[in-house]
């Protein structure tokens, strides 16, 4: 059977979920940014239809809203994959060698910054810094931070996630 | 024998990073099966990311310190702690610090004073009983009880503490202006955006002792008085988001936040908002921007947050280790505070060692401590023997600080003549292997992606400046490209209304003014001193040396090495994409770097 994509999976939730995460903070200021990024961890981007629906009970014009998510690195408007790879390249891990993590990175996955595989595995990102600079360079996979890598390292690391997402 | 008390596990991110949620569970299986009666408890960062994951052993009042402690190696730990002496030499050499024994870690700690970091790495984050116990909200308690607001502003005004976000404006003139504001709602914000990269002070001081940074708020809301809260996290925290989430609703449990604080008329509630990712964000007035729920970009000054802050009204916005050093100088008294530090810096500053540094991590000290001494003394001098370059000093705003300048006193004006700035307290110490250049790119290209847009000269500026570095770095720099860099700085300087923009160029300006010969090195010479720049070095490999291993051969990502096995083996420069990953894996150092 071929895997389910964000997108079917978006399509079951239907917005159901976006409404509900609007209703809980109606009527509250300062809470754009929250309910957009609740509405993030709920589909794994944000779609077009939940936007409009955040646009319309916020009353904010949609042009108002596209401008205020696309300023922000945080928020994607395309799906991502299962596991994202933020490779940090902070001052400290530019200086012990990022590059050439992301290089190795780029060569595993086959894949470019900012892109997705196409088994929809993984999404490869650059971060400018995790905060984890002692342990330069460092690479983040979903909320895990993996510290002091060499390039073998970084491939070490995420084989060993995309095996254990097989066998579980 | 007498009995282990306690003990704690060094749990902030980078001791999970390093495998601390191993260690405790491991330290949980244990005790467990040995039936033992000992408090194991999670903590912040003691400041020795470089040996984590860390373990303190607490036996007669008295800790050891152990770092870079494996799981299998914690039964050893407990039977040496237990009596077993053949034990206690297999776990001696683990020992980083100890309350009865000197180590040679100990230089790390000797020039260290702990205000801000008081209590990190010696409470569990997640006990607010734990803070209690330490003196935790007495001070919030002698503010209600004693003091008036004036007061209050006065103690903070004769400590000297100036705010540690970067700019150094004096807290407690900034809190008067707020107070002096006369409107029924106020606002205090805490800036917890900590963008700069090279920089983690935040991060820890929130994972390891988010009451501090409450309790510190809380004072600051009764001496400007206002009702409600804002701490800015950035969303790359998520530890430090979820430490603070328990710690605001535990302390609300307590009467320490909420409606009438410890049955006084005087309420105050916070909230957390996570940062979507832009830099600019950490600038004051973008901050309050995104909170509102805009585009964070800043605005004009005047009118002043204090004056017109979050949705127009009054506004007090201090950053992490600002409100944390707030309990202990009410506490303690102003004197406490001010007796450490030179002329108009007073006080402690944190910094996070990091880069081509021994013992890179969290460190607290005294202002006036020179920039040597921090290196060298507390951070353990440069990796691999390698010879000291620059020092990295307040991120994309700040500058490179040479050899030459070591000397320099840590205070905010010091560190200002030099080119640099004190910065949020991100130090990242280069060696003789760092391109200057390649530096001045790196940051470069870091402002001019996070430029907000809003101003001409941070937009298009950035992006003039950064197109000549790349052109430099890549050996296509024309004479006369220097003096257009130092140009255009000048002009985004005075050409920006925030300070991301006024400061863009500081990394630039200060590595030409300290490494100028290395710019026209790249510029006359198509030469990169550091061997760094890609287009301007080449690969070969050393016939002496090479044993015809073929390690080089397999990880080359490109093909560019051949060779019969234990033959001489050769790279095609043509092909050659200079990742230098056959450097890393030759055993026999025969890979050459021109």
């Amino acid at each position: 059977m071929p895997e389910i994509g964000f997108c079917n999976k978006f399509m079951e939730m239907s917005l159901f979920k976006a409404r509900e995460i609007i209703k809980k903070y109606q009527g509250k200021e300062g809470v754009l940014i929250t309910i957009l990024q609740e509405i993030q961890d709920v589909y794994g981007f944000l779609p077009k239809d939940t936007l409009e629906i955040v646009a319309q009970e916020r009353s904010i014009p949609p042009a108002t809203l596209f401008g205020i998510v696309t300023f922000y690195s945080q928020f994607k408007l395309s799906p991502c994959g299962e596991h994202i790879i933020k490779v940090c390249h902070g001052t400290a891990c530019h200086v012990t060698g990022a590059e050439r993590i992301t290089e190795a990175i780029v060569g595993m996955l086959n894949i470019k910054e900012g892109e997705t595989t196409s088994d929809s595995k993984f999404t490869l990102e650059k971060v400018a810094c995790l905060g984890c600079c002692s342990l330069a360079p460092c690479i983040m996979i979903d909320d895990k931070v993996y510290g002091k890598l060499t390039a073998d390292k970084a491939k070490r690391v995420i084989k060993r996630i995309a095996h254990d997402a097989e066998k579980g | 024998m007498s009995k282990i008390e306690e003990i704690r596990v060094g749990l902030n991110s980078c001791g999970i990073a390093a495998g601390g949620n191993e260690v405790y569970n491991a330290l949980k299986e244990e005790t467990k099966k040995r039936k033992l009666s000992i408090r194991l408890k999670s903590v912040g960062c003691i400041g020795m990311c470089y040996s984590e994951p860390l373990v303190d052993v607490i036996q007669d009042g008295k800790a050891v310190t152990y770092g870079m402690v494996k799981p299998k190696l914690v039964a050893d730990i407990i039977e040496a702690h237990l009596g077993k002496r053949e034990k206690k030499e297999t776990v001696e050499k683990f020992i980083v610090k100890g309350d009865d024994i000197r180590t040679k870690e100990d230089s790390f700690f000797d020039k260290q004073v702990k205000i801000v970091l008081r209590n990190c790495g010696i409470i569990d984050p997640d006990d607010i009983d734990e803070y209690i116990s330490r003196d935790g909200y007495k001070a919030i308690e002698k503010v209600i009880g004693e003091l008036t607001q004036e007061k209050v502003i006065e103690m903070i005004q004769e400590s000297g503490l100036r705010g540690r976000g970067g700019a150094g404006f004096p807290t407690g003139i900034k809190w008067d202006l707020a107070r002096a504001s006369k409107d029924g709602k106020k606002f205090i914000v805490c800036n917890g955006d900590e963008g700069d990269p090279g920089a983690f002070m935040d991060r820890s001081t929130l994972e390891g002792d988010p009451h501090s940074v409450i309790e510190g708020m809380l004072i600051g809301a009764f001496a400007i008085g206002a009702c409600e809260g804002y701490i800015y996290v950035r969303a790359e925290y998520p530890l430090a988001v979820k430490r603070l989430r328990n710690a605001i609703k535990k302390s609300k449990k307590y009467g320490f936040l909420g409606k009438n604080i410890l049955g006084t008329k005087f309420s105050f509630d916070i909230n957390i908002i996570e940062g979507a990712g832009a830099f600019v964000c950490g600038e004051e007035t973008a901050l309050m921007a995104s909170i509102e729920g805009k585009r964070g970009m800043p605005r004009t000054r005047p009118p002043y947050p204090a004056v017109s802050g979050l949705w127009g009204y009054p506004t007090n916005i201090n950053n992490v280790e600002t409100w944390a050093n707030i309990p202990f100088i009410i506490l303690h008294g102003p004197s406490s505070f001010n007796q450490y530090g030179k002329d108009r810096s007073k006080g402690t500053k944190v910094f996070s060692l990091a880069g081509k540094i021994v013992r890179g991590g969290l460190v607290e000290v005294p202002m006036g401590i020179t920039l040597r001494e921090v290196i060298f003394d507390v951070g353990g001098g440069i990796l691999g023997d390698k010879k000291f370059k620059a020092a990295q000093l307040g991120g994309p705003s700040g500058g490179c600080i040479p050899e030459s300048l070591i000397d320099t006193p840590v205070d905010y004006e010091s560190i200002t003549k030099t080119g640099a700035i004190m910065g949020s307290g991100g130090m990242v110490v280069m060696d003789e292997e760092t391109c200057m250049v390649d530096v001045a790119r790196f940051f470069l290209s870091f402002t001019q992606d996070e430029s907000c847009g809003k101003c001409t000269f941070c937009r298009v500026g950035s992006k003039r400046m950064l197109e000549i570095l790349t052109r430099i770095t890549e050996g296509k720099g024309k004479e006369g490209d220097i003096e257009t860099l130092e140009k255009l700085s000048q002009e985004i300087k005075s050409g920006s209304l925030c300070g991301l923009g006024q400061t863009a160029p500081n990394p630039v300006l200060t590595t030409i003014r300290y490494f100028r010969d290395e710019y026209e090195e790249h510029i006359k010479n198509k030469k990169c001193p550091a061997h760094k720049c890609r287009s301007l070095i080449t690969y070969s490999i050393d016939s002496d040396k090479c044993t015809g291993c073929g390690r080089c051969k397999i990880v080359c990502p490109v093909g560019a090495v051949t060779g019969e096995p234990k033959k001489m083996h050769t790279i095609d420069s043509e092909k050659c994409s200079r990742c230098g990953f056959c450097r890393d894996a030759c055993n026999f150092d025969a890979i050459k770097v021109e």
